[in-house]
Formats: structure tokens, C-alpha cells, sequence
């Protein structure tokens, strides 16, 4: 578990403009780790998290997007029912506000990778950190790159 | 500081008996040398003696620009060709170009014009003058240009554009003045940051902007920006383009040169005459331009008069900043709204003036559409934070414009821009 900056951009909603994004991101040759989109009727927010952020930002503001860089929680659980509701719980015990979530699981590695954004990063890690039910869900090698 | 103290300074009563003369002889010459407004005095029954001083220009039909292009591109100079020095035109957006001719003592007239104007700021001959005006048939820069050098200052002619040169320019050549339009200042102020340049490490300390019409907010943001004082400047190409008039240090409206260009504020839908104090649309009479005079003059510019001595000293009559113009005024379920408007309420929260106004006609109502360009500053990766921001600023539109109006965020630097002059308004119905 840690702390990575994940990469935002603005994008109409109309045909086209994910396209335009994607196709600045390929021509520059970045490798996209994970991806969410959340959208309202007329505009969307891209999300990123890539091996370099801060080179996936330069090169969608030289190509004129608007760039925003955020810290969010990385966490590696292992696949299991309930495991992230534990994650939850000791946040909202915190009182700590969860803005959003985007999570896949990997077969393979037979865990599940969350991103989160919260309301206040550095409390949300040091709350999770210490607990001792939360060390049970991680897995063995939660050390391992974030990045699949 | 004053370029010409006598005249600047001018009490209202030898002011007026200048004016007279001036419109007297103005009428007399037209009369016999233009055609064009021989018919329309003659439409209108009025005979060259009928006007006996300023009170009666009120008589004197109105000029518009459909008069210069009906008389395209010679057809209203009132001196014959061999005579003309120089001749701008105007970009031609909305219809043919208008064509303007100068003689030598117009261009001299101007220089004078411009050099008050740039005195009444602080420019002196130990300025230097960076002048980011388009430089061509545009009136801008050349405006500046000789009003710059009869001052005596170093003048720098960059034009517009590539403004990382203009960037380098002002450090290295030590630049204390930039003239400009009000929109370009700001990318440049923009490019100085994304270059890393502190513009406090600049010897720039004065602005003098013109060409299109910006609120006071946009002058604050230019100031803090550039860490600057930001002077308006007011010229439409038809006259002579800018230092028609000019702000003094004072920031408090623009002084007009009104021994060559005598202002009226009218109703623009009746024509009458509008007291002192009430917004209007400015009219305006050249004096004494040879080449191309001009009666009664329809700007489309709205503004206020002030005639009050300014506490810089000046008796020349004042005018507002220009609040928008009467042809770029829409009229939106029988509510009056300018676009100058709408760039108040975006510098207000903190956004960059880059926005259009769409209208459209859906089922007989008038729906109004703000898009706004979205920036780094106020952009965040929750939808709930856009959506606050949207919300906002539909509300303070609303309030301010007094209908109701839905602001859609756009992608940053999509919003179509000419040079200088963005395209503010698509009006999409059919009446």
C-alpha cells in the first residue's frame, strides 16, 4: 500500500475526444497501467496511473490538455470476499471520505488492485498502516510494484 | 505631464468656440467636395450656413459604416488621391472593408493625438516601447508607432506574435512600456509563466491596451499579472484607430482628443441626443481629418460621457470604458445582454476570459448557452468539484444578466480566437 500520483485530464463529451487523448498518449509511446472515466453529460474526467506520471502530464499539457496530478492510495489486497470492505471500514471509522474507487482484480497474481481517492491521503495511510485486521488482508507481497 | 498643455487644458467656453470653427469649416468642405454627403444634406434640406456652431450638429445626418462600403473604396475621401499618404482598411469580418485615406497633416494629427495619449500615461523620450500591435492595414500599431517616436521614446517594433521573442525582447532590450491588445497582454503574461519569468524581474511598468473592449476586472488581472498599471486606449480604425482617446494615471476614463473628434452619446435605436452621465452609443464627428471626414460618425461603441476637469488637470471631456457595443448587444427573451458581462463574472471567480455565447430558439423561448473554457487553476479530478463550478457560475449569471442560462464547461483553447479579437457570440436563431 502507498501513495502514487495519478494523472487527470478534462474531456468533452463528444466523439472524438478520448480518442485525441489516446492518440497523444500512444504517439508518445506511454503504457497505460490503469484507466477510469467519470462522466457527466457534458464533460468527462480521465484518470491515469501510469510508471511516470509526471512525463504522462507534461506530454498532455504540451499537447494543450488541461493536467491535473493527484495523490491516491495504491492498495494490493488479496482476492477475497469482504476484504475491501475492511479497507472501507477502518476509513469510515477515521471519518475519512472516500471520493472514488476504480479496482480490477489480476487473475494470475490472485490479488486485487484498488485505487482510492480520499479526502485527507496521508491520515487514510497512516490509519491503515498500524491495523492489524488490515495486515491480514494484504497480501504477502504487498511490496511489489503497484504497477501490474 | 502634459504633450500639449494648452490644448488639454482648455477651458469648456474656448473649447467650444474651437469646436464650432472647426465644424464649420468640416461642413463646408464635405459639402462641396463629397458627393455623397452634398445628397444627404440636400435629402434632408440643409444648407452648409444652417450650421453656425456645435449646437447645431444635432441637424447633421448620422454616418455608418454601410455609407463606407456603399462608397467603396475612394467614393467618400473628400481630397483628391494625389493628396493621400496612406490608406488602412479595416479586416473586413462582417462585410466588405472599410478604406480609410490619410494625408500628411491626418497623419500628423494622429502622431500629435497619440503622443498626448502616451504622455498621459508616462511614456517619455527615456521609454521604451514594445509594440506588440499587429503592424499592416491594422491601425493599432502604427498609431503607436508615430505617436511613440514624436514623443521621443525608443520604440521596439515586435508586432504580434511569437511571444516567447517577445518575452526575450523585454529583458534584454529593457522594455518599460507594452502596447497591445488588452487579450494578448494576458497571453503573454500566460507564457511568461509557463516560461518560468517573473515578471517582477522586468523593468515593465506600463500598459497601454486597446482595440477591443475589457472590463475592470480584466485590468486588475492584467496589473497583478504583469505587475504592471494597465491604461485603456480607444480608437476605431474608421477615425484613426487608437488615440481618439486615452486614460491618464488617474484610471478614470478616457480623456477624448475633442478639438479633432467632437463625441456625442445617443440612443441607439432613436437617435436623440443622451444627456451627460447616461450610456449611450458614441457618435463621433472628425474635426479635422482631411482624407476621410467623418459626419456624425455611428461607433456602435456604447459608453458614458463625463465632461468634469479630472483630477489629472485635463478639462477634456471623458468617456467609460466601452461596456459593449450596440450591434453586439443580443436581445435574449426581450433582455439586453453583453458579452462584456459574462467576462466579469468569469474573471471574478477566477477564470480565464475565454468563453462564447450560444443562442438558440427551442420551442419560441430563448435559451442561452455560456461555454467556458476550462483551466489548469480551477480544473480537479472529481466530478463533483466541475459540477460546483458549473453551478456557480450559472448562478452568478444569472443574477447578473438576469436570465437564466446554462454554462457548459469546454476543453481549454477550443474556443475559436482571431488575432486579438475573439469570436464571443453564434447567434443560431432564425427570426
Amino acid at each position: 500500500m502507498n501513495i502514487i500520483q495519478q494523472i487527470s485530464t478534462f474531456v468533452e463529451n463528444r466523439p472524438g475526444a478520448f480518442q485525441e487523448i489516446l492518440q497523444v498518449i500512444q504517439a508518445n509511446n506511454i503504457n497505460i497501467k490503469a484507466l477510469s472515466i467519470a462522466d457527466t453529460a457534458d464533460f468527462g474526467i480521465l484518470r491515469f496511473i501510469v510508471t511516470n506520471p509526471d512525463n504522462l502530464g507534461q506530454v498532455l499539457r504540451e499537447s494543450g490538455f488541461i493536467v491535473k496530478r493527484t495523490p491516491v492510495l495504491a492498495i494490493t489486497i488479496g482476492d477475497k470476499p469482504g476484504n475491501l470492505l475492511t479497507y472501507v471500514n477502518k476509513l469510515s471509522e477515521s471519518d475519512i471520505n472516500i471520493e472514488y474507487v476504480y479496482a480490477f482484480t489480476t487473475a494470475v497474481e490472485n490479488v486485487a488492485k484498488v485505487v482510492m481517492k480520499v479526502d485527507d491521503v496521508e491520515r487514510a495511510i497512516s490509519t491503515l498502516t498500524n491495523d492489524k485486521e488490515i495486515k491480514e488482508c494484504l497480501q504477502a507481497n504487498d511490496d511489489v510494484d503497484f504497477y501490474w | 505631464m502634459y504633450w500639449n498643455n494648452h490644448i488639454e487644458k482648455l477651458d469648456r467656453e474656448a473649447m467650444t468656440e474651437l469646436q464650432s470653427n472647426s465644424l464649420k469649416s468640416l461642413v463646408e468642405r464635405v459639402y462641396t467636395q463629397v458627393p455623397s454627403y452634398r445628397q444627404k444634406f440636400q435629402a434632408a434640406g440643409l444648407l452648409p450656413e444652417d450650421i453656425q456652431g456645435i449646437g447645431d450638429i444635432g441637424k447633421l445626418p448620422f454616418t455608418t459604416k454601410q455609407d463606407l462600403r456603399d462608397n467603396y473604396p475612394y467614393g467618400l475621401f473628400a481630397l483628391p488621391m494625389s493628396e493621400i499618404v496612406r490608406i488602412h482598411a479595416s479586416s473586413g469580418t462582417t462585410g466588405k472593408p472599410t478604406v480609410v485615406g490619410y494625408t500628411k497633416r491626418d497623419l500628423n494629427m494622429w502622431a500629435e493625438v497619440m503622443a498626448r495619449a502616451l504622455t498621459a500615461v508616462g511614456v517619455t523620450n527615456k521609454s521604451f516601447i514594445q509594440n506588440a500591435y499587429g503592424y499592416g492595414l491594422f491601425t493599432g500599431a502604427l498609431g503607436v508607432h508615430y505617436g511613440a517616436e514624436l514623443v521621443g521614446g525608443s520604440l521596439i517594433p515586435t508586432s504580434v506574435g511569437n511571444t516567447a521573442r517577445q518575452i526575450t525582447l523585454m529583458k534584454d532590450f529593457g522594455t518599460s512600456v507594452l502596447a497591445c491588445t488588452p487579450s494578448y497582454a494576458l497571453h503573454i503574461a500566460e507564457t511568461m509563466r509557463e516560461e518560468g519569468v517573473d515578471c517582477r524581474d522586468l523593468p515593465l511598468s506600463v500598459g497601454i491596451f486597446g482595440a477591443e473592449p475589457w472590463s475592470e476586472q480584466m485590468r486588475l488581472e492584467i496589473e497583478r499579472q504583469l505587475d504592471i498599471k494597465a491604461y485603456d486606449i480607444y480608437g476605431l480604425s474608421e477615425i484613426i484607430g487608437p488615440g481618439v482617446a486615452c486614460e491618464c494615471t488617474a484610471q478614470d476614463g478616457m480623456h477624448i482628443n475633442e478639438d479633432h473628434f467632437y463625441p456625442e452619446i445617443i440612443n441607439p435605436v432613436t437617435g436623440e441626443i443622451l444627456p451627460d452621465g447616461e450610456q449611450g452609443e458614441l457618435v463621433i464627428t472628425t474635426l479635422t481629418k482631411e482624407g476621410l471626414p467623418l459626419i456624425r460618425y455611428r461607433t456602435r461603441d456604447l459608453t458614458v460621457l463625463n465632461r468634469e476637469t479630472c483630477t489629472c488637470g485635463r478639462t477634456l471631456v471623458r468617456m467609460n470604458k466601452v461596456m459593449g457595443r450596440s450591434d453586439d448587444m443580443l436581445i435574449i427573451g426581450g433582455v439586453n445582454v453583453f458579452p462584456s458581462q459574462v467576462e466579469s463574472v468569469l474573471l471574478d471567480l477566477g477564470m480565464a476570459p475565454h468563453y462564447q455565447l450560444v443562442v438558440e430558439r427551442i420551442d419560441n423561448l430563448d435559451k442561452l448557452t455560456i461555454l467556458v473554457e476550462i483551466t489548469e487553476e480551477v480544473f480537479t479530478d472529481e466530478v463533483r468539484g466541475l459540477e460546483t463550478l458549473e453551478y456557480k457560475l450559472q448562478k452568478k449569471m444569472s443574477e447578473l444578466l438576469g436570465i437564466s442560462s446554462k454554462v457548459k464547461l469546454v476543453s481549454n483553447k477550443t474556443i475559436e480566437r482571431s488575432e486579438g479579437k475573439a469570436k464571443r457570440v453564434i447567434d443560431k436563431r432564425k427570426i
